[in-house]
């Protein structure tokens, strides 16, 4: 054989490999393609909705096994009350499980204030939960692979697995996570995993009177919320992170931190 | 010879490391869909929060037995609240618990109907009271049902 030869014979068996690949591709397409890809959970909060009744966060720590007079909680709702000379007012009593049942802000260490209706400028309720961030820099910092994404987006934590060292309660931007006392790991919001996954809404939602907490699938563009947070104006928390985080806001204010 | 001692030594130490981490960590741990940064990861954890107990149940858990109550409630302003918010959560009712323990506390009913003069919030349009001047102290459920709530004249 010549160099001719089998430089010829070298690229029609070149061509031919790609050929066969090309169609293999094209006619049996991978596993994965065809099938149902993994949804994207998100969630979205109306505050304009919100009447600060607390049933979300009563609902959540019975539902979650968070002990219910512990001062932590996977969700919570904060008051704002900004006056007419635009100081801010805002409180979350009790992480709001009783609901804010007085006028009287508190202010901590057990001090009080009222605000006179006629000096409130605006006064409005912000249920918070975790965002599971598309990029979410608690899941960044563990050191043993004990949090986690799953492929429909919601961060977990592995209790058998996780060690308490803390490092993402402090990575956190919205202060989301905390020490369950009593299993002693991180514990946070998972968008009731158990619940989505058996095609039930998450407790908060479900006890919410008046619709201000929803959630959807970003990917299903049937999905009435992922159509809301495609098509109105809606925020998030926190962009300035860069954590992407998923739980759309409407009416979200710039007084919420 | 006995200069490279310590090399035999340090050699066994990282084998005998590397054993013990095939054995201690589970054959599901590694990287999944999410990738190196996001997904590194035991997979049967994710079963495991798969399989946590539901304990709210909603109000289609409740309506078959209760039926009477269920429809007397549909006709009230108070169908938008769900039965476990004030009945307590229903878990595996009737057998676990067997009865569930319901709060009648005027707490409860103020968590809505403390009047709130909240503008741009939902709050201010709820029918409501202030707790220190009205029958301050007294259950609500004493004069009010809950189950016949109507709508504001």
């Amino acid at each position: 054989m010549n160099r001719r030869g089998f430089l010829s014979l070298s690229l029609k068996g070149l061509a031919g490999i790609a050929l066969a690949c090309g169609l293999d591709e094209i006619f049996r397409p991978r596993e994965g393609l065809g099938a149902a890809k993994p949804g994207r959970w998100v969630f979205l909060v109306d505050t304009y909705k919100c009447i600060g009744c607390g049933f979300c966060v009563k609902a959540c720590k019975l539902e979650n096994e968070v002990p219910f007079g512990a001062n932590v909680s996977r969700t919570w709702v904060e008051r704002y009350v900004v006056t007419k000379d635009g100081e801010v007012f805002a409180d979350t009593p009790q992480e709001g499980r009783y609901g804010f049942i007085t006028r009287r802000i508190d202010l901590g260490q057990g001090r009080t204030q009222e605000i006179l209706p006629e000096k409130i400028d605006k006064a409005f309720f912000v249920p918070k939960l975790c965002n599971q961030c598309a990029e979410p820099s608690c899941v960044q910092v563990c050191p043993v692979g004990a949090t986690y994404q799953t492929a429909d987006g919601v961060v977990l934590v592995d209790r058998k697995w996780c060690i308490g060292c803390g490092y993402c309660i402090m990575a956190c931007p919205y202060g989301m996570r905390f020490f369950h006392p009593v299993y002693h790991v991180v514990e946070k919001c998972n968008f009731c995993y158990h619940r989505i996954n058996k095609g039930m809404k998450p407790a908060c939602v479900v006890a919410c009177p008046v619709g201000a907490r929803r959630i959807g699938n970003i990917k299903d563009p049937q999905d009435p919320v992922a159509n809301i947070i495609m098509t109105q104006r809606v925020s998030i928390h926190k962009p300035e992170y860069g954590t992407d985080p998923q739980v759309y806001f409407i009416g979200l204010s710039e007084e919420v931190r | 010879m006995h200069v490279l001692r310590p090399l035999f030594v340090v050699l066994a130490l990282g084998a005998a490391i590397l054993a013990a981490r095939i054995l201690v960590v589970p054959k599901d741990f590694g990287i999944h869909e999410r990738g190196y940064m996001y997904g590194w990861y035991r997979k049967a954890s994710e079963e495991d929060w798969k399989n946590f107990q539901v304990k709210y149940q909603g109000r289609d858990y409740c309506k078959d037995c209760h039926a009477e109550q269920f429809q007397q409630l549909r006709t009230s302003l108070h169908t938008i609240i769900e039965c476990e918010n004030c009945h307590g959560l229903a878990i595996e009712h009737p057998s676990d618990p067997q009865k569930l323990s319901i709060d009648r506390s005027r707490e409860l009913c103020l968590r809505c109907h403390t009047y709130l003069p909240y503008p741009t919030s939902k709050r201010a349009e709820i029918r409501g009271i202030d707790p220190d001047g009205h029958n301050a102290g007294l259950e609500c459920v004493g004069c009010h049902d809950p189950h016949r709530a109507s709508k504001p004249k």
